[in-house]
């Protein structure tokens, strides 16, 4: 897609951005209610999204408001349930953070200076290796979106490595807060232990609106295909495995919202997602593992098939599932992790 | 016809603005949560819905008409569902509309 307008409306239009970031940043630090902070914080997000799509990085922008603008927020406004929603006033006046964040902005700011211009074809980073991958994707991957080649298939390792952290954080964040059985339903009783009945169960306000009721109904089947559109022509249009899994486990998570945790946990239980969360990681490293017995290096995708460039497309549509699997499990277990806790003015844990 | 089009665009795209606009200063300066969710709701259904009248009308019959279609009708649907939870959450948390309140009130204004 071509960008039309002129250079100066972009400047001007990227400026008003960068502003309102500002201006969203300013009232995160001011507000005292959470509750503005954490929406402002989206707004924030959904500001940066919308300039990364003003700078034609647009899967970057899709990522960052799926996850920036859309999951973050969700997760800290479930946090929010079981911690006050005003922020404690403190007492010490924050000198020597204050300085050590003005003296670390002026060094980035003049660190700015010696940068390449935006857009200038002859910084480092357009010369170093982005020439060659632009003329080889499309020849060597058959893949139309050149991003998604980079990720997957010249960039492997990094991905795998980014793959890598989302689980390490998932798991972190799992046995943080639930001890991986006490909230997540996988708690196994000592044998001779009265049963202790059943959860206390969340009171499902929303559950009682039907206009909620039937448009999330509505919603949920367009989420998943647009998911699995996202997914699957990561290929030729921007998207790909982060952005589809944030996006499935949208509405897994919007179910639980409306229909209450319990209806969600049915639909995709506790079990499902811990299986889930390391079976995308090791597909990714799997699929790395079968280039190697077929006689390639780790990761490359070109002896999966007799035709190199059909290999390369079958290891990236194997690898993108792989993220798949382990981004939306993850964002559901994180999701399920916070929600199930009973909130801070409500019955202890027994 | 062109210029027909360009012009019927341009006023609606001003429109579509400046419906954006007037919900904004309503969501800032109108007194409770019911009425600000009001002027709220006049940005994403009258204020959308003429931008993207305006932005189909300088696209054209393409896809990009298409998808301001699909647009409108994703927020023409989650914006009144989203409008609603909110005034429904207010009222169950205890939030009285203004004029019920305070029945004077329309005396005062």
């Amino acid at each position: 897609m071509t960008t039309v307008g002129s250079p100066e409306i972009e400047l001007l239009l990227n400026a008003i951005l960068l502003l309102l970031m500002v201006v969203a940043a300013i009232g995160v630090i001011r507000l005292r209610n959470l509750f503005a902070v954490v929406l402002l914080s989206g707004v924030y997000s959904f500001l940066m999204a919308t300039l990364m799509v003003a700078l034609d990085a647009v899967d970057v922008g899709m990522t960052e408001a799926a996850v920036g603008a859309g999951m973050s927020v969700v997760l800290l406004l479930s946090v929010l349930g079981l911690t006050r929603t005003r922020e404690a006033p403190t007492r010490r006046r924050p000198i020597v953070p204050l300085i050590i964040s003005v003296v670390v902005g002026i060094a980035l700011v003049h660190g700015t200076m010696d940068l390449p211009p935006f857009g200038d074809p002859n910084a480092p980073a357009q010369r170093h290796v982005a020439p060659e991958y632009l003329a080889r994707a499309q020849v060597e991957t058959g893949a139309p979106n050149v991003v998604t080649a980079v990720l997957a298939s010249y960039r492997g390792y990094d991905t795998l490595g980014e793959v890598a952290v989302i689980f390490t954080g998932g798991i972190g964040v799992l046995v943080l807060l639930a001890g991986l059985g006490r909230y997540t339903g996988l708690r196994t009783r000592p044998p001779g232990a009265p049963d202790p009945g059943p959860e206390p169960k969340p009171v499902p306000l929303m559950e009682e609106t039907v206009v909620l009721r039937v448009a999330v109904k509505l919603l949920l089947p367009l989420i998943l295909v647009f998911a699995m559109y996202v997914q699957f022509h990561g290929d030729f249009g921007p998207g790909g495995g982060f952005q589809a899994g944030v996006a499935a486990a949208t509405a897994i998570i919007l179910y639980g919202l409306i229909f209450g945790i319990p209806a969600a946990r049915r639909v995709a239980p506790m079990r499902v997602v811990l299986f889930m969360i390391p079976l995308g990681v090791l597909i990714f490293a799997g699929t790395g593992v079968a280039s190697l017995l077929l006689g390639g290096n780790y990761l490359d995708y070109s002896v999966l098939s007799s035709v190199p460039r059909s290999g390369q497309h079958l290891g990236i549509l194997v690898v993108e599932f792989g993220v798949f699997v382990t981004v939306s499990s993850t964002m559901l277990g994180i999701f399920y992790a916070f929600a199930s806790r009973p909130p801070r003015d409500g019955p202890e844990p027994s | 016809m062109d210029g027909v089009l360009e012009v019927a665009s341009w006023i609606t795209l001003i429109l579509g603005g400046a419906f954006c606009v007037v919900g904004g200063i309503g969501m800032w300066r109108l007194p409770d949560v019911f009425a600000r969710l009001h002027a709220a709701s006049l940005i994403d259904s009258l204020g959308i819905g003429f931008l993207a009248l305006g932005m189909a009308l300088q696209a054209g019959l393409s896809l990009v008409t298409l998808k301001l279609v699909f647009i409108v009708l994703l927020v023409g649907l989650t914006s009144p569902v989203a409008t609603h939870a909110l005034a429904q959450a207010a009222m169950h948390a205890g939030v009285k509309p203004r004029a019920i309140e305070s029945p004077g009130a329309e005396e005062d204004a």
